[in-house]
């Protein structure tokens, strides 16, 4: 590995002359804390992209099933999660259903079965699915009839027709709205520091409360936000164009 | 010949077979309300029939009584959605038309603004607002007291700021450019031309993204509890606290999410009618 410990020795040198105050550089102890908060944060925003995607695709095909109870229980959950603050469904998920899902550990303690983390990467998951339920829907809808009823003539079972026809073109139509509802999900995972999740707003937090950094702290996490949105922007801009259905799609 | 009566004129009409099949039973959303409705109150119902004849009120007795508090939650709720949404609405139309500058500086820092408040989280935004505004305004021998709730009334604008920023830009852009050259040829100015012939027709397009962005807005309100503002969430804790009851926690939090959803639908619902009724076809 290189040596970086000069580039920490500048930052302690920057706090020195202009009392820049950047501990997460040179203090080994936050630095160590404060990777370990952004792993966190990268794994829940990693987890519930895919999760979240996931259930906007099984979502999408279940409202377009035949049987009229599984429409409407979709249709329930899309709107039921769609109009409440994702914070109060945090709670719900975290104290509420996890003081019902406890067990007893060898100590003999009551301990919760799904921890912090996997709370939030539940509820998380199914608050960005809701809106991504929707956005597959208005791509499918896209998706003109008449391709649908090539598939069918050729024989394709309904499952088979959404996997490998409707499906594809659908999900090029939706991207950029998709873009929008992920750039937006990974902002909302910091809520996950309301229920303790060490993600990286909840350990500048800490740190800042520890050495007392407030404005540093602050604009590193602004900074490193913006970052991560921008990749996953940069990401998925590149991926719209490989998919890029040429005279298909805009 | 072929008489002409009422209006029939002898064309092709498309050809249609006649009762192929009965109209699909569509569910709307209405539907998915009432269930989730019905399941709600099977809830409270079931519970509330759990422990009958007990010292303990039942759960609806329990959350009857603690209504009008977490009602006076609430109502902070909507007052500072209305604030923030005012206060955003007025900087974002502004710095909207800063995007749409002719000078490269004002677009390009108009820019710079709208993507920060644009992309960074909420709560990150809240927490900056909360540590780092003053907590009094001091102007001459005048003290403004700054309470927490208003603080992050502000840090909450920031990002409707940027948003409406963007609505408005994107509403300019989609009039056709063949107005902007009927002003020219009628001797308007830049100036009259946008607040007298564009924006006018702006307002149309943008009211359902503005109605989308104000939903948004209030499923973020809650973020204010985080920061310490006594709004509903924060009342709903104080509650289950001083309550201190195991089987409160789910119909207490549902009963919150509830009020949020009674609150949002019908926005949710007018925006797409809206959508619908303004689609350029």
């Amino acid at each position: 590995m290189f040596n970086l410990q000069p580039v920490w020795d500048w930052f302690r040198t920057l706090h020195a002359t202009t009392g820049i105050n950047l501990t997460i550089f040179y203090d080994s102890f936050d630095r160590a804390r404060f990777l370990n908060g952004f792993l966190t944060s990268v794994e829940l925003m990693g987890l519930c992209l895919v999760a979240s995607v996931a259930i906007g695709v099984v979502g999408a095909w279940l409202q377009g099933v035949r049987f009229w109870g599984v429409r409407a229980i979709t249709q329930g959950y899309i709107q039921f999660f769609r109009n409440t603050p994702p914070l109060v469904q945090l709670y719900f998920f975290y104290f509420a259903l996890g003081s019902y899902l406890r067990m007893t550990n060898p100590m003999g303690l009551q301990v919760p079965i799904v921890s912090g983390f996997q709370w939030a990467v539940i509820g998380l998951s199914l608050y960005a699915g809701a809106f991504n339920v929707e956005i597959f829907r208005a791509g499918i809808e896209a998706v003109p009839r008449e391709t649908v009823e090539a598939a069918e003539a050729l024989g394709y079972s309904r499952l088979k027709a959404y996997a490998y026809i409707i499906l594809p073109l659908a999900f090029r139509i939706s991207l950029p709205a998709l873009n929008n509802n992920l750039v937006n999900l990974i902002k909302t995972t910091t809520i996950a520091y309301a229920i303790a999740v060490p993600e990286m707003l909840y350990v500048a937090n800490q740190i800042w409360s520890d050495e007392l950094n407030v404005p540093e702290m602050m604009n590193v996490l602004l900074v490193i936000y913006l970052g991560l949105v921008g990749v996953l922007v940069f990401v998925m801009g590149r991926w719209e164009r490989a998919l890029h259905v040429p005279g298909y799609t805009p | 010949m072929i008489a002409v009566r009422d209006g029939t004129l002898p064309v092709l009409k498309p050809f249609r077979l006649a009762g192929t099949s009965p109209p699909a039973l569509r569910l709307n959303a209405r539907h998915g309300v009432l269930i989730v409705l019905a399941l709600a109150i099977a809830v409270f119902i079931g519970d509330a029939q759990a422990q009958p004849g007990s010292a303990t009120p039942s759960i609806l007795e329990t959350l009857f009584k603690w209504t009008p508090l977490l009602g006076q939650g609430f109502a902070l709720d909507v007052a500072m959605s209305f604030l923030a949404m005012g206060i955003g609405t007025v900087a974002g139309v502004f710095v909207g038309l800063a995007l749409l500058s002719l000078r490269t500086p004002t677009r390009g820092l108009a820019w710079v603004v709208t993507q920060i408040f644009r992309n960074s989280p909420w709560l990150v935004l809240l927490f900056y607002v909360m540590l780092l505004m003053p907590f009094e305004l001091r102007i001459g021998g005048l003290t403004i007291p700054l309470p927490d709730w208003l603080k992050a009334t502000f840090g909450l604008a920031l990002p409707v700021m940027a948003n409406v920023a963007e609505i408005v830009r994107g509403a300019v852009r989609s009039i056709p450019f063949g107005q902007w050259e009927a002003c020219e040829a009628l001797a308007f100015t830049r100036r009259q031309t946008m607040w007298m012939v564009i924006l006018p027709q702006c307002v149309r397009r943008m009211t359902p993204p503005w109605m989308n962005l104000y939903a948004i807005l209030v499923a973020g309100i809650p973020l204010t509890s985080v920061v310490g503002v006594s709004e509903s969430m924060t009342l709903t804790g104080d509650i289950l606290s001083s309550e201190g009851r195991n089987e409160l926690l789910v119909p207490m939090y549902l009963y919150l999410l509830l009020w949020f959803f009674i609150y949002c639908y019908p926005i949710a619902l007018a925006t797409t009618a809206l959508e619908r009724r303004f689609q350029v076809r």
